[in-house]
């Protein structure tokens, strides 16, 4: 059965006559940044990148959620998923990558009860279901996610279950853009907005980024035919000195976003300061749990695990891929030491890593801009 | 993750205080919680997010891309 909203969106010849247009339409080179890692491997596996006009230089963003989720994170849930009274759950992304000496799987190994759930609604049935014990959910990623895991806890809350807590590391969108903008060096030219991000958020919070910055940022969705809608858009911006904020994915995304689900995050988290993996704190870049939902904070629940010694591998470069200063190939250590198999970088390991995305689909070689 | 896809609602009901559904994507039904679409109808495309539902799709502004997209290329074409 063909799947609406998809198939469409990946037609052959569609895709021909919008390349065609993009290079009828380009007259120099053009750096632009998509945000999200779901796109980046979009990209990557439809093989836009191998057929669009050589002026583009797609560089990949900071958009994936378990690339960005500090070390320190990651040792921490390591350590709680090691506790005899703690049932730690998590998105299924998260169990490879690499902590300071292991992972989440390497925990299960050992004897740690990890659990990969869909939703974290899942996580709140397992806490129903074992009174005995913590039930801890590692909340992480985008707005995306973030109504999602603040309707867990607030699900709690109102259903008594005290057995359960979350592990938040909840990062931003714009904060990444700006913080990526005010970076001395930085040569981007125009942003894909990351669509989904876009259906909770709506596109208001970029505007007045996109004026600041005097670039063109279009809200783009993931099939090819969006991606290419995207990049086209964003290159006649450019071609006409225009900036401003453009939505080439309307059938999925409104100005003003999912009014009830931002009122959630609004209830549930507020802003905090936010180290990301590989970059370093960004100011006012991520969500902390309201002291009213304080009794839901693992961080709180289990002091213990508040101070943790992490590092990184030396020759891991992912800080540099997710700020699109590098590509993944690029790194002496992609497709040698480091591999999907035996990550050295969160990168390297997630479905949304733009390491994983070049090893997966073949790009070994460095592509010249020039 | 934020990889959501879409699907077919094709049922509603409520769960501990939450409206929730069953979406078909393509013959494969999960539930998903309907809670921050309260306007979402049996039959509507959205899309799913770690198990809920974030926006309904909006089929004008799908045909209206579609047809801007191929106008577009015709316009290519004529050059």
């Amino acid at each position: 059965m063909p799947m609406k909203y998809i198939e469409e969106y990946r037609d052959a010849e569609l895709t021909r006559k919008l390349l065609d247009d993009l290079a009828a339409t380009i007259t120099r080179p053009w750096t632009l940044m998509e945000v999200c890692g779901g796109q980046t491997h979009s990209i990557i596996k439809s093989g836009l990148d191998r057929m669009l006009p050589p002026q583009i230089n797609l560089i990949h963003g900071p958009g994936c959620p378990v690339c960005v989720t500090p070390l320190e994170l990651v040792d921490k849930a390591i350590a709680l998923a090691s506790r005899p009274d703690v049932i730690f759950t998590s998105y299924g992304d998260m169990l490879r990558v690499p902590g300071s000496e292991r992972d989440l799987f390497s925990a299960k190994a050992a004897g740690g009860d990890v659990r990969i759930v869909y939703s974290p609604l899942d996580a709140l049935e397992i806490a129903k279901n074992n009174p005995d014990r913590t039930v801890v959910f590692f909340a992480i990623g985008f707005e995306t996610t973030a109504p999602a895991n603040a309707m867990a806890v607030v699900q709690a809350k109102a259903q008594n279950i005290k057995n359960f807590a979350v592990l938040v590391s909840h990062v931003t969108v714009p904060a990444a853009i700006k913080a990526l903008m005010d970076s001395p060096d930085m040569q981007v030219d125009g942003f894909l907005a990351a669509g989904h991000v876009c259906t909770v958020m709506g596109y208001w919070e970029y505007e007045p980024l996109a004026e600041k910055y005097k670039i063109p940022i279009v809200v783009t969705g993931f099939e090819p035919i969006d991606l290419l809608n995207g990049i086209l858009r964003a290159v006649q911006e450019l071609e006409a000195g225009r900036s401003g904020v453009t939505n080439a994915y309307a059938r999925a995304v409104s100005h003003d976003g999912n009014k009830p689900a931002q009122a959630i995050i609004q209830r549930v988290f507020e802003m905090t300061d936010r180290a990301w993996r590989g970059i370093g704190v960004i100011p006012m870049s991520g969500y902390r749990l309201r002291e009213e939902f304080a009794p839901f904070d693992a961080e709180k629940r289990f002091p213990e695990i508040g101070s943790i010694e992490t590092h990184e591998s030396p020759l891991c470069i992912s800080g540099l891929v997710l700020q699109g200063r590098k590509k993944p190939v690029e790194c002496p250590a992609f497709g040698k030491e480091c591999t999907p198999q035996t990550p050295l970088g969160a990168t390297m390991v997630s479905s949304e890593g733009a390491c994983a995305a070049y090893y997966n689909y073949g790009r070994y070689e460095k592509v010249n801009h020039d | 993750m934020c990889l959501g896809i879409p699907g077919k609602v094709i049922e509603l009901y409520e769960t501990n205080g939450m409206k929730m559904a069953k979406i078909d994507f393509g013959g494969v039904v999960k539930e998903a919680c309907m809670e921050y679409l309260p306007e979402v109808k049996i039959g509507d495309y959205t899309i799913i997010h770690v198990g809920f539902g974030l926006s309904i799709l909006d089929e004008k502004e799908a045909f209206e891309t579609m047809e801007l997209l191929k106008q577009v290329d015709a316009m290519g074409e004529e050059e």
